[in-house]
This record gives C-alpha cells, structure tokens and sequence, in this order.
C-alpha cells in the first residue's frame, strides 16, 4: 500500500462528542474504537481462557497414565479448547483489528453500522458466556470434539441445545460483523481509495468476509439439523430414517475448511502490511496478493473433503480433493514469495512486529508443508486423525494467526494509546514465544508419525518423551503470554514515552492510520482525508 | 450519516443478508443434493426401499461371483440378528433364498429397522432383491424370533471386475419413533 | 540473531532427523509391512523432501535477506515492487512439482482401491469401546478388548503404565491373520463412528454405524502390529487398541480350528471356589462393565449408574441375571455372556469388596442356566453335571446362589 496521503490537521474539531463516562461507554457504544477494543481484550481474555484448558491438557498428557482429569472431562477440554479458541479468541481478535483500522485505513469516520456492531460483540459475549456455562451442566460440556461428529456429539447431556444455540449466537455474530465489514469498505471508503489502493489488511478482511456470509449459515443450517435429529426425531444424519452421519461431515467441512481461512487470511494481511514497513519497501507483488488471496478464498470451498479422506469416499472423489487441495499450495507459495521477495534489498529493523511476523512467515510455511503433505490422500490415510495434523493446524493457527495478532498489538499499541511499549521486553515475550511454540508443537510430528492418535487423554510408553516435551513446551508458551498482558497494561499507563503520530519510521507511507495523532483520537476522518494517487498501486 | 450512505448500506445489508439465507438453504438443500452424488458414485448409497419383480435372465453359469452377508445391531437394540449364510458363491441371473435370523431379546415387543448396506456401492444398480425384511419396519412381539428371508439375484451385466458383493444389514431400534 | 541461527539450525537439524531416521520408531512414519504401506511411506519421503528442498531454498533466501539487508549494517532500500517474470516462474515451478507428486499419489489412490480379488474377508465392528471380528469364511466371531493389565493400570493411580508391557497398545483377543493373503475388510460400527489403524498397514479406514466400508491389506511378514481406534468415539476412545498378528498360513489354520473349538466348546460347568468366582468375576467385570460402572462400582454421576450399594446388585439374583441379559435402553445385553462368566460376574458384583459390595453369595455356572438353556446344551438333561441338577433333581428355573 503505497497511497500517499495529504497532510491534514484538522482531525476533529467540530461536533465533536467524547465518550459517555463511566460503564455505559462500553455497553451501549457505537464507536468502532471503542467496540475494536472491547472485541480485542475479550480476545485476549478467551485466549487465556482456551490456553488454561490447553494446559489442562497437556498436563494430562505429561505423562502416561491418567493423572489429573476423566477422559469425558479430557473429551470436554480439547472440544471446549477449540472452541473458544476458534470463536472466543482468534476470531474477535481480528474483528476487534477490523474494527479499529479498517475505517482509519480507508478513511472512514467509523463502521457503516455503528449499531449492529454493538449489538454483534454483545452477541459474541453472550454465545461465549453460554458455550461456558455447558461446561457445569449434567453430563458436562460437549466432548464430540469440536467438529461436532454426530452421532457421537448426539450423546452429550444436557448441553447438548445449550452448545448449539451458543453456535447460533456466535454465528449471528460472526455474520454481522462481516455484513459491517462489507458495507464499511464497500461504502465508506474516502474518495480516491479505490480498491486497488486498500491496504491488503482491508483487502483480506473483505475476502474474509464474504467467507464468512457463505459458511456461517450453512453452519449455523448442520447444528439446526443435529439438534432436529436429537429432540424432534428428524433422521438426517441417523441411518435409521435414511440418513448419513457422513453428511455431517460434508456440509460441516464445507463451513469448516473455509472456516479455518477465515482465521488465515487476515492474518496474511497484517503480515502484509508489517513487513513493508520495517523493510522500509513496498510490498512485493501487491496485485498478485490480492489475487492469491482471492484464489485461496475460492478453493476452500471446493477442498473440503480433504479431512474427510478415511470416511469411505469413493475413488473419484478421493482423486478429485487431492488434487483440488493441492491446488491450494500455489496461491499459497506466492504469498510467501512475495513475503520473502519483500524483505528482498530491504533496509530491514527488527522491531518485536517485525520479529513476530518473520517467525509467521517461517513457521507458516512449516504448516503449510505438512499441509501439503497431507494432502496426498494415500499418506493421510497415515496422518488422519493423529497428532501429526493436530501439529500441523497448530502451526498454522499458533505461530500464524496467533503470532501475527501479537504482531498487530505490538504494531499498532502505540497508535491505540499514545505511549511507545517496552521494546525489551516485547522481544523478550518473542524470543520465548517463538522458541517455546516450537518445543511445544515440534515434537507432535514424531508422535502422529509414530502413531499417536489425537484426542486422546492417555497413550503408550513409547510416545512418552515427545510428549512431555510438547507439555514443557506448552507451560513456556502458555506462561510468556503474561507478559504480553504485562506489556499492554504497562503501555497504556505510558510505557517508555509517548509515541509519535507515525510511531514507526516513514509508516505514514505505508497506511492513513499514521496520519492521524497518537493516540487515535476518539473521531477520526470525519471529513474523508485526500488521497494523492501514486503511479504503482 | 448522510441519507445517501444510508441508502446504500440499507441496499448492501439487504443483499448480504439475502445471501445469508441463501446459504442458509444451501446448507440443507446439500441433504437432497448428496444422496444423488452417493447415488453417482457409490458411495454410502441409499438402497432400494421397495421390492424389485422378478425378472428373468439369462443365467450366466460360467461366472461365479461370491457373495457376502453381514448383520450389526446398533446400540442397545434388545435383539440377536445373524446371517444363517454368511458368504456363498452365485452365478449372475439365478435367484437364490437366504434367511436371517433376528430375536426380541426382551420381554416387550419392539420396533426395528434393517438398514441395508453395499459394497461395492457401484454394484447396487445390478443387485436385484424381490423380497427383503429391511423393505418395512419388523415388530416383534416378546421374545418373538424371525427367519426372514431375503430373495436376490445378481444382474448378469454386472462388470467383469466385481468380484466379491457384500450385503451388510444393521438393525437399529425404531420402538418410540412415530414413523410418518 | 544468533538466537534465530541457532533456532533455524536446530529445525533443520530437527526436519533432516526426521528424513533420516529409518528405523527409529519414535520420529518417522514406518515403512511397514505391505506392499501398500510401502508405497505409503515412500510417497511421504518423497513429499517431505520436496518439502525440505522448497524449505531450505525459501528460508535461505530470507535469512540471507535478513542477514545482510539491514538497516544496522547499512543496507539501503530498493524500491522495486514487482517482476512479473520471477512471479511467473514461482507459480510454474510449484504447479510443476505438485504435477510429479500427483502422479505416483494417484497410482497409490488407485491401489488402496483394489479390494476385489481377495481371499478372505474379515468384518470389522466398532463399538464403545471395543472391536469386534468376525472372520467371513470361517464363521469365527469374537470381541477384542483393552487387556487387564492396562485396563487397571489406566484406572488405578497406584499402577505405574510404565510397569505394563505395551501399555494400552495390548488387547485381551488379538485379530490373527495369515501372511501374503490378500484379506478384506469390511468396517462397520454400532454406535458412533470409529476409525481402524495400524500404521503397519498403511492406512485407516472409518467404521460408520450402518453403512460398510472396505479396505485390504496382505502382510509381508509375520508378527504383531499395534494400533487404535482414531476416530474420536467418547470417552474410552483412548483405549480401544487393535492387535494384528500375522502367522504362516498352517499356524493360521490351525489357530482358527482351536478358536472355532473353543468357541463352540460348551460353558465350564464345573464347580468352581469363590476366590476363583471372584477372580474370574473381576476379569469379566474389567472386559465388560468397568467402561461405565468404573473400577470403583461408582459409575459416573449424570452418566451411568454406580452398582456400589445398589438394591438392583444386592437384590434378587433372578432378576439381576434377567436385568443383565436384556440390557436397557442405556446398557447392552449381556446376553451372549456364557453361563460361567455370568456367574462369575455376579458373583463379582454382588461381593467384590472393590465395589463396596458384600452380599455374601456365590453363584455357580450351572446355578445361571435357566431350564431353557440347559436343554440347549444337554438335549438329554440326565447328561448335565450333577451339580446342575441339584440334589438329583432338575432345577427348573435359575437356582439361587448359596449363601455362605
């Protein structure tokens, strides 16, 4: 993103109303901010939510022998893990980022829907509040994994309708925020923002988007039919009365392969949009991004049986997702192409943003190639369902997606608050994330070739040592997060000094959200900023 | 907010939420849409529900294909199920009896459906069965036990590379389901 | 960035590990032992070296990168942004590679397929949480369980696993198979989906309830080969292992003639003490109850009942045997449970002091046939044990355990 932008100074000076004072701010505001913010910290308080449960499982898992939980309770944590992970956290992070930087990317004064997207994080509280409270109900929270898998998911207790309503909600959620997304970018960009000039981080969030419209209700349309085919006797996926619980697993991966795009591609933007900034370039192959992304967006939806590969398809299916999956290798190596291709002749700083998203687009690239190894159905006939994928999509969602939204903390902290973070100790809280998620999530390869299957709360003696390795890890990993909590307290009480309105060297090249002061005022663009068109995008 | 934009995100919402439930429906029209790939492909193929008439064929005595005949109870269906033939060799054309044997374990009468299977799936369209007890819903009566006969043959046009066909019958309880 | 040279060192040194160690069970896939397995495990080499190679020549360029183009060593910024050749090459490249990969990944899709032209067929049963086989031809059925040493040692904080020989990896009745037979399976479940692995063979393959599935194997050589269960199925999905041996074609026939005999061989009769009941109790108790009751008799509150001090176990043992044998809608039947396992198992339940029962009786073989039964196994009663007939009388229905 090269669009140079006018100076102006004339942020917001007229009818200007701060925030309500007090609690009510937060409960009934429609400010993009203001409701980024709040999206951003029940993230982070959900990713300690889910890390406690991962450590729960992982501590069981220290050794062999069944130490501290009931395999059912075990069951319960890794669904519940998932599941607040996916929807508590990784998910309303990045709405939280869409919705702070969007309209001050493209020069909005807010969301298009200010009210709906209030009314869509309250959504989001309450799903997670009541997916939670499964978890003291009779018979414990659902423990079918969090694919849902009827009929086994058809056992749980009484929480059973309790789960699938919290889907609901966070589907209605997730649908709203992307309708806002859409309409933010599609209406309110200021004028001369033309597509082609978005930042790629507004470009992937779009993508996302419309994901997000196509699966949610499909989604939200698989957990109707579960909960028919367990209170009303409905038959769709219970052989009995016709049905097929392998068309669960159809239409739950059509959501659920998209699904997990949901959580890369705007990952891949602010990766995109980091990078440049301490090369001090501009972005390799902007045009080619958007188009790689465009085309990952559309082959998720036509891969999905590829977690499927055991259930029996028949041959020709089995050859068509093995080759349409790996399809998805070649957008996906642009990408990182580009990435390196921009670091490329740079004049690189490494900032804790930069160092996170290095380590992304490395550790990335590991979990995409055990994904292209399982893509060969023939070998995941080896890897299904052990702990070689579980090590595989953690790649793909702990060092990728998780490391790159420390990256926009770090990033964009200082335009947040005003104050610059502790460096020191932003580097520290990379080097032992970076090295523990390694020793935590390495080693799950070795189990899963050598036989581990996932999901399992107890294993044999010979998978013993990798897997206490895996748990130390985990316990470095889990526990340096803290720090980062450290960081964002200490940066909002003034951290290390103020920051600058540009905060990172000749940044306001890069994006419109260095334009403004820092902090962000509590209105910004509410007259459109001048966008002075460049020659290359 | 000018009147302007609101207009156009007013048009923007209704579209997308069109679309919401566009795909809301695709979610369940993938229902009907699936058993027709199965049907294509084979695979975990819906079987027929009604009895096949006995045509004539030509009976092919040179070919032998072997047939095979499994049984499952799902759950904790009270009842004893078993093939009394397990596996027998069988010439395309010729139509052949085998019984079941099936048992209410209890001392009330239950419900239960046979759900058919077949594998291969392709080889469905060429096994041809007249009379099978998983066409309808079975009650028994206390203790009641059953030799149910199935009357099959298999199509001579069956292709040269099927070899081995199974059959598998898998009991579930249907007692307090109100069928429609 | 030392630290970063080093982290980059130990992960090539890690993924290069991975490459090299054949034989080391603990690292890398095995090459097993079918022709299928084979083709498998060369495919994954072949990926993961493509794999490596694409590694090392993308993240050497970027470490190069960030090495030398840094600001701190005086590095100034280019400013190119595009180049459309370097982009068409780096798309060609990969669509080249992935080419040379589909094509021996479409010819193993294509062999795993083969199920037709096999010899013998085995079907394959999954349930919570066990495996049931049942050999087509011969008519051999029988169930495969978790073994007892495990069983207790994963349930009793006291037991070290590590003291267990191939803890949860052991079954109590292990699927035999001859070598170099080409073997069908057929897979199925009963309740929800499992799914049937043994590395050594090179695939899994799903067990949906109601439908059937199928996949082959002919193993090269004999011996034993580990598995589970890896489809999540609840909450003893942790322990549902699978043992294959494989034994030359005489050593299989002659297995399956002495199983078939055993497993048409007629309940052991015979009087048995009450230490021997119990015993015999508690091994029936671990393969088919512990599941749900737990090793405590507790059960699980808001899931399955204790039997600890429960009147239906201390009370009446006509309708107790009647109870087991029909099964509810939440327990299975227990009705193929032979008349001494039965009675060992009531036995067990009734006074186990693990369960925190104490009735005080013992129930014999004999003792849980009802008159129905054992004219099913004596046509002619006046062959039946004399125990059976009690006081040279017949006894018409199931007699009452004796008090002690």
């Amino acid at each position: 993103m090269t669009a140079v932008v006018a100076e102006h100074d004339d942020h917001h000076d007229h009818h200007d109303h701060g925030p309500e004072k007090g609690i009510l701010r937060w409960i009934i505001t429609t400010n993009h901010k203001d409701i980024g913010t709040m999206y951003l910290v029940f993230a982070l308080i959900m990713f300690f939510v889910g890390g406690t449960m991962a450590l729960i499982i992982r501590s069981e898992l220290f050794e062999p022998g069944l130490q501290f939980v009931d395999p059912q309770f075990f069951n319960s944590m890794t669904t519940m893990h998932a599941l607040v992970m996916v929807f508590g956290a990784v998910m309303p992070a990045f709405v939280g980022l869409a919705n702070w930087m969007i309209p001050m990317m493209i020069g909005a004064p807010d969301m298009a829907l200010p009210r709906m997207n209030n009314m869509s994080f309250w959504m989001l509280v309450a799903g997670v509040l009541l997916l939670a409270a499964t978890l003291f109900m009779e018979g414990g929270a659902p423990a079918g994994g969090w694919t849902l898998y009827p009929p086994l998911v058809l056992q749980t207790g009484k929480a059973l309708p309790f789960a699938i309503f919290s889907v609901h909600m966070l589907g209605i959620s997730s649908i709203m925020g992307a309708i806002n997304v859409i309409a933010t970018i599609f209406n309110m960009r200021a004028p001369g923002m033309t597509l082609m000039k978005m930042p790629l981080f507004v470009w992937t969030w779009l993508i996302t988007a419309f994901l997000l419209i196509a699966i949610m209700p499909v989604f939200a349309g698989a957990v109707t039919m579960l909960l028919t085919d367990r209170f009303f006797d409905t038959s769709f996926f219970n052989a009995a009365g016709g049905g097929d619980p392998v068309l669960y697993q159809h239409i739950f991966w059509f959501f659920g392969h998209p699904e997990v795009y949901v959580m890369i591609l705007p990952t891949f933007g602010v990766a995109s949009t980091i990078i440049p900034v301490f090369a001090r370039k501009p972005l390799f192959g902007y045009a080619s991004m958007v188009y790689a992304t465009a085309a990952i967006a559309f082959l998720s939806f036509i891969v999905w049986a590829h977690h499927m590969f055991t259930v029996g398809l028949p041959i020709a299916g089995e050859l068509y997702f093995m080759y349409a999956t790996m399809l998805i290798a070649i957008p996906t190596g642009v990408k990182v192409f580009n990435w390196t291709a921009t670091m490329w002749k740079g004049e690189m700083t490494f900032e804790t943003p930069m160092l996170f998203s290095i380590a992304f687009v490395v550790l990335f690239t590991m979990g995409g190639f055990t994904g292209l190894m399982m893509s060969v159905a023939p070998a995941d006939f080896q890897y299904h369902d052990t702990y070689f994928i579980v090590a595989h999509f953690h790649y793909t969602l702990v060092p990728a997606s998780v490391f790159i939204l420390m990256a926009s903390g770090y990033y964009w902290l200082p335009k947040w608050t005003g104050n610059m973070y502790d460096e020191r100790i932003g580097r520290l809280h990379f080097w032992l994330s970076a090295i523990s998620v390694n020793i935590l999530f390495f080693p799950q390869h070795f189990l899963g070739l050598a036989g581990m299957p996932r999901r399992i709360p107890d294993y044999a003696i010979q998978f013993a040592d990798w897997n206490m390795v895996s748990s130390i890890g985990a316990f470095i990993y889990g526990f340096s997060q803290l720090l980062f909590v450290y960081i964002v307290i200490d940066t909002i009480r003034g951290g290390t000094g103020k920051a600058t309105a540009e905060v990172w060297e000749d940044a306001s090249k890069h994006g419109l959200e260095w334009t403004v002061p820092s902090p962000a005022p509590y209105h910004t663009f509410t007259t459109p900023p001048e966008i002075i068109p460049t020659e290359h995008v | 907010m000018s009147q302007d934009l609101e207009r156009k995100n007013s048009k923007i919402v209704t579209k997308l939420v069109l679309v919401v439930l566009v795909m809301f429906g695709f979610g369940y029209a993938l229902v009907p849409l699936y058993d027709v790939l199965c049907d294509i492909t084979g695979q975990n193929i819906k079987l027929q529900a009604a009895a096949d008439s006995e045509t004539e064929f030509t009976v092919d005595e040179s070919r032998e294909i072997t047939v095979e005949f499994i049984t499952a109870i799902n759950e904790k269906t009270p009842m004893e199920f078993r093939a009394e033939t397990r596996t027998m060799k069988v010439h395309p054309g010729k139509y052949y009896t085998v019984n079941f044997y099936a048992k209410n374990i209890t001392n009330n009468p239950i419900k239960a459906q046979a759900i058919p299977s077949i594998s291969p799936g392709l080889a469905e369209e060429f096994f041809k069965k007249i009379q099978c007890f998983c066409f309808e819903t079975q009650t028994f009566q206390a203790k009641e036990e059953k030799k149910m006969p199935v009357r099959f043959a298999v199509n001579p046009k069956l292709p040269e590379r099927y070899k081995i066909i199974t059959l598998s019958y898998t009991f579930f309880d249907r007692t307090n389901i109100t069928e429609n | 960035m030392k630290k970063t040279k080093q982290l980059l060192a130990c992960l090539v040194l890690m993924t290069l590990g991975l490459g090299t160690a054949h034989a080391d069970y603990t690292l890398n896939l095995m090459r097993g032992v079918t022709q299928l397995s084979n083709e498998v495990y060369d495919l994954h080499m072949l990926i993961l070296w493509i794999c490596v190679f694409i590694g090392i020549a993308v993240f050497g360029t970027m470490f190069y990168s960030i090495f030398h183009h840094r600001k701190s060593k005086g590095h100034k910024a280019a400013q190119f942004h595009e180049n459309t050749t370097v982009e068409i090459i780096w798309t060609i490249i990969p669509t080249l590679i992935l080419v040379a990969m589909a094509i021996p990944a479409t010819k193993a899709v294509i062999d795993l397929d083969k199920v037709q032209d096999s010899d013998m067929t085995i079907k394959v049963t999954g349930k919570q949480w066990y495996w049931d086989y049942e050999y087509l031809d011969s008519g051999l059925h029988f169930e495969s369980h978790l073994d007892l040493a495990s069983e207790k040692a994963h349930r009793v904080s006291s037991i070290d696993p590590r003291s267990v020989p191939n803890y949860l990896l052991n079954v109590d009745k292990p699927l035999v198979v001859p070598v170099k037979t080409k073997i069908r399976f057929l897979f199925t479940a009963a309740d929800v989906i499992h799914s049937w692995w043994v590395p050594d063979l090179g695939w899994k393959k799903d067990a949906n309830p109601g439908f059937v599935n199928d996949a082959w194997t002919s193993v090269d050589k004999p011996g034993v080969y580990r598995g589970q269960c890896t489809e999540l199925c609840g909450r003893d999905h942790g322990f549902m292992p699978i043992v294959v041996i494989a034994m030359e074609k005489e050593q299989y026939d002659a297995w399956v003639k002495a199983e078939l005999e055993k497993q048409n061989a007629l309940p052991d009769l015979s009087k048995q003490t009450r230490a021997s009941l119990l015993l015999k109790g508690e091994s029936v108790y671990l393969t088919n109850c512990v599941a749900c009751h737990q090793i405590d008799g507790k059960g699980i509150s808001g899931w399955y009942p204790g039997l600890s001090g429960s009147a239906k176990v201390t009370g009446d043992i006509h309708q107790l045997i009647g109870f087991v044998q029909a099964g509810t809608s939440k327990m299975p039947a227990f009705k193929k449970l032979p008349a001494d396992q039965l009675a060992a198992l009531m036995t067990y339940i009734r006074n186990a002091p693990e369960l925190g029962n104490k009735v005080g009786d013992e129930l014999q073989a004999c003792h849980a046939l009802s008159l129905d039964e054992l004219e099913d196994i004596f046509p002619d009663i006046d062959n039946a044990p004399e125990l059976c007939k009690e006081n040279g009388e017949v006894k018409l229905d199931k007699v009452v355990a004796e008090k002690n």
